[in-house]
């Protein structure tokens, strides 16, 4: 990937700031979550609370469904590839969809390496739980980051976790004379160019999406408030008792995140949400945001 | 137009919007900055007061249109730039101004042309090149092209100021300018200038000196963490 088209492929992620990204496993889903304004689809088979129940080894989604969606829609589309899969990553930019997310709700295929992004010309989104995480994924080529959270539950408090953690290295950071900065990217685990430049901009050099959890209007508002610049909504939509309100109203709150008169509308009338999972009820070896490192 | 904005026109103050529903709106509000330019993220109703000009940014036109609607900013827009508000529209944005969009109803309809969505296919055909816009600026703009739309027909009153291999890049009535590129994503500030202008603003000829020289981060100032 030479510099300009990385510079693209971050500048369509910039588009797609103050937008609702949302999981959808067929044409039907996937014209539903444009119509309620969603910014782009990841085209996937089952959402991950379903991946949760099922267990198993997740792959990358068959090509022919992510085709099909692709084909059904205007807005760009995601597909996930697993952690280190960089064949599915492969078969996915000769799809030619606009985005790949190399996703920790898939099994991992590669337990030390994540995919080498700079070999591809088409973008990259990864999870992060913390700056580390999401700085060397950024070092790796990706071109937007997400947080984690604890897809497929339902329970935002994962993400509010990666997103405070991330937030608070962000300023420790950002306050920190420059001679600190070498030790803080040696205990971090991350190039020194890159923490400088996190502490010039006070923030990521990439858009930085909340992800994993999400499940009503206010989940998406909170998480924009904590300083996201958009939101996917996985299993949060089409798991709850009626789609298309939800959906609508997740876009609503994730515009107007700041206006608590718009998200309160916003939270009227829209039935229940999907039922959520407490995480220390979960076993450790089912949790997904600890794959990947 | 009412006696208060021709005032405002006519003094050269007054603010340019920002259409802040979704999209790229930091970007564009940096560049107005470095032209001297007042530039205001718009989401109420109530913010349109005193504009002379609004920008819909980049985005994704479906979610736009969406918002638009449901919260009567649409209409709001419409009222406006009866009473003299000029529109810009920037790829999304233009999506929203064209009287005619293939494949689906327009939407607000208010710059007489045909423009075809997502023209050039996904995002691996997104591009940069460069064009000269000889009314716009006297040296080549760069040009970033993202999942951009093509415009493929323009009515009688509609002037052509980019025209490229098979559609137009950029095109203008008396009050609305539309381009399917996004001036904001480069260091060019000449589409800005000329937008101000045509707001009957006067935008400063360089860049405002207590900037410093855009990149493509530059935006990320008014997105910051800490």
């Amino acid at each position: 990937m030479d510099a300009t088209r990385y510079e693209l492929n971050v500048q369509l992620a910039q588009m797609l700031k103050g937008g609702v990204i949302m999981d959808v496993t067929d044409v039907e889903q996937a014209k539903i979550a444009e119509d309620a304004g969603a910014v782009a689809v990841m085209a996937l088979e089952r959402v991950p609370s379903d991946i949760r129940r099922d267990g198993g080894v997740a792959r990358m989604s068959d090509p022919q469904m992510i085709a099909e969606i692709k084909k059904s829609v205007t807005i760009p589309v995601m597909a996930k590839a697993r952690i280190g899969h960089f064949v599915e990553a492969q078969i996915l930019q000769e799809l030619k969809i606009d985005y790949i997310d190399e996703s920790e709700v898939l099994t991992p295929a590669d337990e030390e390496c994540h995919i080498d992004k700079t070999r591809f010309s088409i973008p990259f989104v990864c999870g992060a739980r913390n700056l580390g995480e999401a700085v060397r994924r950024i070092a790796e080529g990706a071109a937007m980051i997400r947080t984690k959270g604890e897809a497929g539950t339902g329970n935002v408090v994962e993400a509010v976790r990666h997103m405070r953690t991330m937030n608070r290295e962000i300023r420790r950071l950002a306050g920190m004379p420059v001679e600190e900065v070498t030790g803080f990217a040696k205990e971090n685990g991350i190039p020194y160019e890159l923490a400088m430049k996190v502490r010039e901009l006070g923030r990521l050099p990439v858009v930085n999406f909340a992800a994993g959890g999400i499940a009503t209007p206010a989940d998406a508002a909170l998480m924009m408030q904590l300083g996201c610049d958009g939101v996917f909504v996985g299993s949060g939509i089409f798991k709850s008792a009626d789609p298309v309100q939800r959906a609508r109203a997740i876009v609503k709150a994730t515009a107007y995140f700041n206006d608590p008169a718009r998200v309160l509308e916003a939270s009227m009338d829209i039935g229940a949400a999907m039922p959520g999972l407490e995480i220390s009820s979960i076993p450790e070896e089912r949790l997904l945001a600890g794959r990947g490192w | 137009m009412t006696r208060s904005e021709q005032t405002i026109a006519e003094s050269g103050a007054g603010k340019i919007g920002v259409l802040n529903l979704q999209g790229d709106v930091f970007e564009h509000l940096d560049h107005l900055e470095r032209i001297g330019i007042e530039g205001v993220p718009v989401k109420r109703l109530e913010d349109f007061d005193s504009l002379v000009g609004l920008i819909i940014p980049g985005g994704e036109s479906s979610c736009l249109a969406r918002l638009m609607r449901i919260f009567e900013i649409d209409a709001m827009i419409r009222r406006r730039h009866r009473e003299g508000m000029k529109l810009w529209g920037t790829c999304a944005g233009a999506i929203l101004l064209a009287t005619n969009v293939q494949g689906e109803s327009s939407h607000l309809a208010l710059i007489d042309m045909e423009i075809e969505r997502n023209s050039f296919g996904s995002q691996l055909d997104s591009f940069v090149c460069e064009a000269s816009a000889p009314k716009v600026s006297p040296e080549p703009i760069p040009l970033t092209f993202i999942r951009a739309p093509k415009i493929l027909s323009v009515g009688p009153d509609v002037e052509i100021l980019l025209h490229m291999d098979d559609f137009f890049a950029a095109v203008e009535s008396p009050d609305v300018l539309a381009t399917v590129f996004h001036p904001e994503l480069t260091p060019s500030l000449a589409f800005h200038r000329y937008f101000a202008r045509k707001c009957g603003l006067h935008p400063l000829p360089e860049e405002s000196g207590a900037m410093s020289a855009w990149n493509r981060n530059s935006w990320m100032r008014m997105a910051r963490i800490a």
